[in-house]
């Protein structure tokens, strides 16, 4: 019975593949387009031809681009990113902290941020075009329209040197406690609520409003549930999937786009990790910045197809 | 009071309703429409009124306002309405909340939008019940596999497992009152329960309410627009137009003896008077064995199928939902290319892909659809949806193009300042008349209508009937008319095809396939189109040959 289902979701895994190695092409191209290589880069404006003509043969970098490409591809399938340029170190390595870094951050923005957003439109459903509703949707679009670094600089200025409640920098170490850990995501995590709050609020509250013209939740309110029950049984599991899409793309933003935020707080995630190395033109570490980068993209949009795939009772039962 | 109303018997009482509604025409200020002008009814215990009308009697409206709801902005403003011995109205929210499932239940028109489709089936029939508390979870449970066993739905012990899109339309309608009966209210509101349905499935889902509502001693509110079915299970029944009372009497009074000229005029709605013409020497479009199949599948949905169109003729294809009638018209114009097969036209074959027939045939072939508003534009004018085809075709621009709708216009019937209009400022009717117009610009041999009169009221409908019959004459245009509604094919064909799981099988002059003997299927086609007569019911089902296949 569940044979529908699971070939939709064959599908979607080898489509997200099939787009992970396009994106990998991409990269690769993009990289290459740009001018000097790495041999000039790293030798410097003073090296001789002889020199780089040494190093090019060294690195490979006079076969044919394809074969690079697979010799790096092969490289990030074994787990080898290559070697960071500036620093000569590894990169795997440097990421890998990194990496988790970024995902602590994003995944306690999105423990307060997802449940909030739907909530919130919950109730804004349920008093819409009330005042309730306008204070919600406006508070919720102020707080999104606001540039992120201004609501950075503002959370900065009242908690940490106003009020002094959490810290303004967010550093983090190995070993770090838990506890302090968390006071030094707090702020950083704070603005990218208040960031990604809006979007998934308002996209609660227009997919459940859709559903809520629907002859099945009159029929619940002919039963005589109160509107809140209406909403919560009858209107929000029929408005699940395009939440679900939307809270996916506010995920993915919070792992991909939060260059700025780590910036201003100075937090050593991936975004930190990626504008250093733009900055040096470091081409070994975008690439593979970039690749991770897409491949969390395409996969949690892959979550978010394969959890409306299973939401909808017409493929999980079907006839 | 407990002991009045139990000598009386008297259920509900309303008294002078008036229910308004504030509309926003565009581009005015927003004003206040009267829906229901102070009506008044009374129920007994256990009876059963049928409330019909057309669209905007207000029905739908009074029959909701036995639960305080009102759908959209719609307010009730005035009167009383006395369920149980107290006004209701004077309840507010919470009281709605309380009486709602549970002294009175709803049962909607199309119960497949009803169902949530999120939830299993049971789930939703006792949901009233445990919210009100009448009935622990297991016994509601038994109290509804009990139901589903009176309304003869198939394996009634597991059906409840089910998700709504796993049951038939029929079904769910039987579900449905199922669900309505569940929590034992003293009332049920029966919102056209069966129009949605297939007449086959209709008659059997009928007789199911019928007799739920004989053994429960429930009363009922039964809202409907056709009179031959409301006068099969009602014991009164009340005539409203335009949100005013127009006759209110007993079931037999009002069909056989109805007072108002109104009431006449619905009685005798379906009869119009239509010569059969011989067919001619050659068909002009024939369709010859056709076999066509969505996508790749081997389901086929058309079945060898071959039929004839005469010139200026009418051919009907009868059937119900799913039996192939609208994939045969799709067949002809070639939205859906048949795998096997050949359509002809004037002795030559058509092209079986859209794509590739040329302009001109094209033309020839015309449609008219079942929901005349989604088939417009709704940002052009009538003038522009009619003028369409006349540039398209014919190149003909300007004021001769003009000239041509006001003439197209005439002959529908609608007056020259209609050009001017939006599809949204025109009823339902005139939506349709707009269509036929559109068609007949292109002068074309053939026009298909598919369930061209199915969305509307049966006086309107009538209205359409006589106009395409007078269009016609005058054009000598050929009609393929599908349609589930036998009625209007008596009143419209030339010949008949009727069509069962996509094959056509009865197919003749409209005199020979309505003539005994029939075969099975026709048979029970025929007997299950409601007549205006008490008691029709019992004996319709008892003289049935086969079940239909909604079941």
């Amino acid at each position: 019975m569940s044979s529908p289902i699971l070939k939709l979701v064959a599908q979607r895994v080898a489509l997200g593949i099939l787009l992970l190695l396009a994106v990998s092409v991409l990269i690769f191209a993009g990289t290459q387009i740009l001018p000097g290589d790495v041999a000039q880069a790293i030798l410097g404006q003073s090296a001789t031809p002889e020199s780089l003509a040494n190093l090019r043969e060294q690195l490979g970098l006079n076969d044919p681009a394809y074969i690079r490409y697979f010799r790096w591809l092969g490289g990030v399938l074994t787990g080898d990113l290559g070697t960071a340029m500036s620093s000569g170190q590894d990169i795997a390595t440097s990421i890998k902290g990194r990496l988790w870094n970024t995902l602590f951050l994003a995944f306690w923005a999105a423990i307060v941020a997802v449940p909030l957003a739907i909530i919130l439109g919950l109730i804004a459903v349920r008093y819409r075009n009330g005042w309730v509703d306008k204070l919600i949707s406006g508070l919720a679009l102020a707080s999104t329209s606001f540039p992120e670094f201004f609501i950075g600089y503002v959370l900065v200025y009242f908690f940490a040197v106003k009020w002094q409640i959490f810290p303004g920098i967010s550093t983090v170490y190995d070993g770090m406690p838990f506890g302090e850990r968390m006071q030094a995501i707090a702020l950083p995590a704070a603005a990218l609520t208040l960031v990604v709050l809006a979007h998934m609020m308002r996209m609660t509250r227009a997919a459940i409003l859709n559903v809520m013209q629907s002859a099945y939740v009159e029929t619940a309110e002919l039963k005589g549930l109160s509107a809140f029950n209406v909403i919560r049984k009858h209107a929000f599991p029929n408005a699940i999937a395009p939440i679900i899409n939307v809270v996916m793309l506010n995920l993915a933003y919070l792992i991909v786009g939060v260059v700025v935020v780590e910036v201003i707080f100075v937090y050593p995630g991936m975004g930190q990790y990626l504008v250093d190395h733009v900055t040096k033109r470091d081409v070994p570490v975008v690439q593979a910045v970039g690749l991770i980068f897409a491949a969390v993209y395409i996969s949690l949009n892959i979550i978010a197809d394969i959890a409306a795939i299973v939401a909808n009772p017409r493929l999980r039962h079907p006839k | 009071m407990a002991d009045t109303k139990a000598k009386s018997g008297l259920l509900l009482d309303i008294r002078n309703l008036r229910i308004e509604a504030t509309v926003f025409p565009p581009g005015e200020p927003p004003k206040n429409i009267v829906l229901v002008h102070d009506v008044s009814l009374t129920l007994e215990k256990g009876k059963v009124l049928g409330l019909i009308g057309e669209s905007g009697a207000g029905k739908s409206t009074i029959g909701l306002s036995s639960m305080g709801y009102g759908r959209g902005g719609v307010r009730i403003t005035g009167g009383e309405v006395i369920l149980n011995g107290r006004d209701i109205l004077k309840g507010g929210k919470d009281g709605f909340r309380k009486l709602r499932g549970r002294e009175v239940c709803y049962v909607a028109q199309s119960a497949a939008a009803a169902f949530n489709p999120a939830h299993r089936l049971m789930d939703q029939v006792v949901e009233a019940t445990l919210l009100h508390g009448t009935a622990t979870r297991a016994e509601a449970e038994k109290r509804a596999v009990a139901l589903f066993k009176k309304l003869s739905l198939p394996n009634p012990e597991t059906i409840g497992e089910r998700f709504p899109h796993q049951v038939s339309g029929g079904q769910l309608q039987r579900v449905m009152t199922a669900m309505a009966l569940c929590s034992e209210p003293d009332l049920i509101v029966f919102d056209e329960p069966t129009t949605a349905l297939d007449v086959t499935t209709q008659i059997d889902v009928l007789a199911a309410i019928k007799d739920a509502i004989r053994d429960t001693h429930v009363a009922a509110l039964y809202i409907t627009h056709d009179l031959a079915v409301v006068a099969q299970v009602s014991d009164e029944i009340m005539v409203l137009r335009h949100g005013r009372l127009v006759e209110w009497g007993g079931t037999r009074q009002i069909i056989k003896e109805p007072r108002q000229e109104y009431t006449n005029a619905l009685v005798s709605v379906h009869e119009i008077e239509h010569q059969e013409q011989k067919p001619g020497t050659s068909p002009f479009l024939s369709v010859k064995n056709v076999t066509a199949a969505y996508g790749r599948s081997d389901i086929k949905v058309l079945k060898n199928v071959s039929v004839d169109i005469y010139p200026g003729q009418t051919l009907a294809v009868v059937g119900e939902s799913g039996s192939g009638k609208s994939t045969l018209a799709r067949a002809i114009t070639g939205l859906l290319p048949p795998e096997q097969g050949t359509v002809t036209f004037d002795g030559r074959p058509l092209a079986n892909r859209l794509a590739d027939r040329p302009k001109e045939d094209l033309r020839q072939l015309q449609m008219i659809y079942q929901m005349a508003d989604v088939a417009m534009n709704p940002r052009q004018t009538v003038g522009t949806i009619i003028g369409r085809p006349l540039e398209f075709y014919f190149g003909i621009r300007g004021r001769e193009r003009d000239r041509r709708v006001a003439e197209l216009l005439d002959k529908i019937e609608m007056g020259k300042g209609f050009s001017d209009r939006y599809p949204a400022e025109l009823s339902g009717g005139q939506k349709q008349r707009v269509c036929i117009a559109r068609s007949l610009a292109a002068k074309p041999k053939l026009i298909i209508c598919d369930e061209v009169t199915s969305a509307l009221d049966p006086l309107v409908a009538n209205g359409i009937l006589k106009l395409l019959l007078e269009l016609q004459k005058e054009e000598n245009v050929a009609y393929l008319f599908i349609t589930h509604d036998l009625a209007t094919v008596k009143s419209i064909a030339d010949s008949i095809a009727v069509m069962y799981r996509g094959e056509v099988v009865r197919y003749g002059p409209k005199s020979q396939v309505l003539s005994p003997p029939f075969d099975a299927y026709t048979d029970l086609l025929l007997s299950s189109v409601p007549e205006m007569e008490i008691g029709w019911l019992e004996k319709a089902i008892k003289g049935r040959r086969m079940a239909s296949a909604g079941n």
